[in-house]
């Protein structure tokens, strides 16, 4: 134990002797979360959106003064001539243009032949899929209004609550991703190199020679940045809570405990890069920028995993960040209890679990 | 002496055993596998269904959801209680109740209610999801208003009506993949362009070979010059693997024309290389010079418009996207595939990218300095 204690000593003094480093570990998962929780969104507003309406009727003026009153829409165009709708988007003045029908109010009340087309510009995709879906619950909204005037028989009524989100903030989709994200990655890279720098400057003799057991080589290594992820840990969650205003619905002490089970995997996998690779160079690449992609994208923070090809599902279970990035949203947001996490728990357990041993079987003992 | 400078470069590129593989392994992994996965498109919502009234009517109306291809019917609930359980544990994303009597109410009442409560922690899933919810509604209104056109209440009130038809312009289809493909291109650029000039110089400090650089009559720009331009060329290598590979494997092919992406690309690669230069300038070890690179390209990546649209951002946020070089480039990029734009349209992109290139060379090479 005291050795054992002596080489957490002997870590913690390399890492704070290095001063730039330190303040960069600490600074900058603040800047990140406040960055990104911020503008990492998908929310829609103040769109540009331009009108085509020929019949310029009661019907479509009080649509349009719908889509004026919206959040979502400025109506910045009327057209006059529906050939001008080609140039208003090749120039990128409108994201969205609505084209009634002529004779709209007569047609809507009598022959059931109106109609409205939306006209999005699908380069965003998503954007585009997002307006059409807003602008179609205006004009829902309206005809709804129209039914109810005129009695319309059947009428299915829709009462729509939105759960755990009534003002529908991205950040409280994207924030726990972002934390999962800038989480693993920073410490992943923090640990990547611990092993691998002793053996790149040949101080590694000097340990394997000592009585010390390697797993304890491998702990002692883990432990300083385990502090220092809490310490950052702490931060995130303040700033989360206090500066992106995304509530801790649930139980704090679970929440804590999951990140810190998230945080023992991550350095974990630091470790196991380390003992893999031969140099910094190789171990810095592959912490840093081989697995920031995939946690971009296959972890479920910006793309739903729901709608990957059902491969790629699996290959996403891979990626430890996807079984943070859920149970957080359930316990943080939803406020659930949290044996409906545990199957989370578990998952991250066992890949820690995996790691470490896969760790101490490729921590080679001899050199050369 | 540039010459030789560079020859040394690309020897200790190949001669290192992770550095060639992952110029190949990386744009061959991101692009196959990545643009399968960027897709933000909604599908397989479970719905769970609460059905208070249990007549012809609301059967059919489940039915019709259950086979809209869009939802799956993830279980039936006997109160929304019990079905808050589902929603809970993750198992389903809405509520579905239809209300007591709701069969009787649409006979005499004209008009009956339901009750669609949707997870919304993802308000993108949630807002989709329950506005086609309540597009289906319509529809099955409609067909009843039809199957029962003949009675007399109808035949006899005005029925307001029209239709909404939804149409994409450049991307007919909405498919991710154009959108993703030419901008994950950009995305490996960076990285690969970035990273590895990033920790060439601190590596040389840290091995100590930077003293024999020092000491040498080689001037700073041609030392400057002899760390780009490899890394020019491997940017060259991977943005052609990238093409060839966006062609044979998404049959996607740029509307406009490839000099101009190879042109933008050549500024560009110049741009980040410079940065990781500076970078490295800085940096005293490999761990501070991976870290503020890291840190830079997560911001670069994450605020160009590549994943979340620029528009939905705060005004500040949206001031900072002006000084990220991925940004101006990702733009060209989407440009030249979807739209087919010209050089000509693409001035004010050209301007800001060759202000950048200018402006991070020249401080790579003033703030290398020989002797410390």
């Amino acid at each position: 134990m005291k050795q054992f204690l002596a080489f957490v000593k002997k870590e913690f003094r390399h890492i704070l002797r290095d001063k730039r480093t330190m303040l960069i570990l600490l600074v900058m998962p603040i800047v990140q979360i406040i960055l990104f929780g911020f503008a990492v969104t998908t929310e829609v507003k103040n769109v540009n959106t331009a009108v085509f309406d020929p019949s310029k009727d009661a019907a479509t003026r009080q649509i349009i003064e719908k889509f004026k009153a919206s959040p979502y829409f400025i109506v910045t165009e009327e057209l006059t001539d529906f050939n001008l709708i080609n140039d208003v988007f090749k120039y990128g003045k409108v994201s969205l243009v609505v084209v009634f029908s002529e004779n709209f109010a007569d047609n809507m009340l009598h022959t059931g032949e109106a109609s409205v087309q939306l006209i999005a510009d699908g380069t965003e995709p998503n954007q585009a899929s997002t307006l059409i879906n807003y602008a179609s619950g205006i004009l829902q909204s309206y005809q709804q209004e129209q039914m109810e005037r005129y009695n319309a028989p059947f009428q299915i009524i829709p009462e729509i609550k939105m759960l755990f989100n009534p003002q529908m903030k991205s950040a409280y989709n994207f924030v726990p991703g972002v934390m999962g994200m800038v989480l693993i990655l920073i410490c992943a890279m923090m640990t990547s190199i611990a092993i691998v720098r002793e053996k790149e400057s040949g101080t590694m003799e000097m340990l394997l020679a000592s009585p010390i057991k390697p797993i304890y080589i491998i702990l002692a290594k883990a432990v300083p940045y385990f502090t220092l992820s809490v310490l950052n840990l702490i931060t995130i969650l303040l700033l989360a809570v206090f500066v992106l205003g995304v509530p801790i619905a649930g139980n704090l002490f679970w929440l804590i405990l999951l990140s810190l089970l998230f945080i023992f995997l991550a350095l974990s996998l630091g470790l196991l890069i380390s003992t893999l690779v031969d140099t910094q160079l190789a171990a810095m690449l592959i912490s840093g920028m081989a697995l920031m992609m995939p946690i971009m994208v296959m972890s479920g923070m910006i793309f739903p995993i729901d709608s990957m090809p059902t491969i790629l599902q699996w290959l996403s279970s891979i990626v430890p960040a996807r079984w943070y990035i859920a149970p957080v949203k359930k316990l943080m947001i939803q406020g659930v209890a949290v044996q409906y996490a545990a199957k989370e728990f578990i998952i991250l357990a066992a890949m820690t679990f995996f790691l470490i041993i896969v760790s101490l079987k490729k921590f080679k003992t001899r050199l050369g | 002496m540039l010459k030789f400078l560079i020859e040394k470069e690309f020897k200790q590129i190949a001669r290192n055993s992770f550095v060639p593989k992952i110029i190949i392994g990386m744009p061959l992994v991101m692009m196959l596998i990545l643009p399968w996965a960027a897709n933000q498109s909604i599908k397989n919502v479970n719905i769970c269904v609460v059905d208070n009234d249990r007549s012809v009517f609301s059967e059919r109306l489940i039915n019709k959801i259950a086979s809209s291809g869009y939802f799956k019917l993830s279980d039936a609930a006997s109160s929304y209680n019990s079905a808050m359980k589902s929603i809970e544990s993750g198992s389903a994303d809405i509520v579905f109740e239809i209300e007591n009597g709701f069969e009787e109410k649409l006979f005499r009442e004209n008009a009956a209610r339901v009750m669609i409560s949707a997870n919304a922690v993802s308000g993108i899933k949630g807002g989709l999801g329950s506005s086609y919810l309540a597009s289906i509604l319509t529809d099955y209104a409609a067909e009843l208003r039809e199957a029962y056109a003949k009675s007399a209440v109808i035949a006899n009130t005005a029925i307001p009506t029209f239709g909404i038809a939804a149409q994409y312009k450049f991307n007919p289809r909405l498919d991710y993949k154009v959108f993703m493909v030419p901008a994950l291109m950009v995305m490996l650029l960076t990285m690969i362009a970035g990273f590895l000039p990033a920790l060439n110089i601190v590596g040389e400090k840290e091995a100590g070979t930077i003293e024999q650089m020092n000491v040498s009559p080689v001037k700073n720009h041609i030392f400057i010059l002899s760390k780009l331009i490899p890394y020019w060329v491997i940017g060259f290598v991977v943005l052609s693997l990238c093409l060839v590979l966006a062609a044979s494997v998404y049959r996607l092919y740029p509307s406009g024309s490839v000099l101009t992406i190879y042109l933008f690309a050549g500024i560009y690669i110049l741009i980040v290389s410079g940065f990781g230069l500076v970078v490295s300038n800085y940096s005293n070890t490999m761990q501070q010079a991976m870290f503020v690179m890291f840190f830079f390209v997560m911001v670069f990546i994450l605020m160009s418009g590549l994943f979340t649209p620029i528009a939905s951002m705060p005004d500040w946020a949206q001031n900072i996207t002006a000084f990220n070089p991925l940004k101006y480039l990702m733009q060209v990029m989407r440009m030249v595939y979807l739209k087919g734009s010209s050089f000509s349209e693409m001035i004010p992109q050209f301007l800001a990218l060759g202000a950048f290139a200018v402006v991070l060379n020249g401080w790579a090479i003033l703030c290398y300095k020989k002797s410390s």
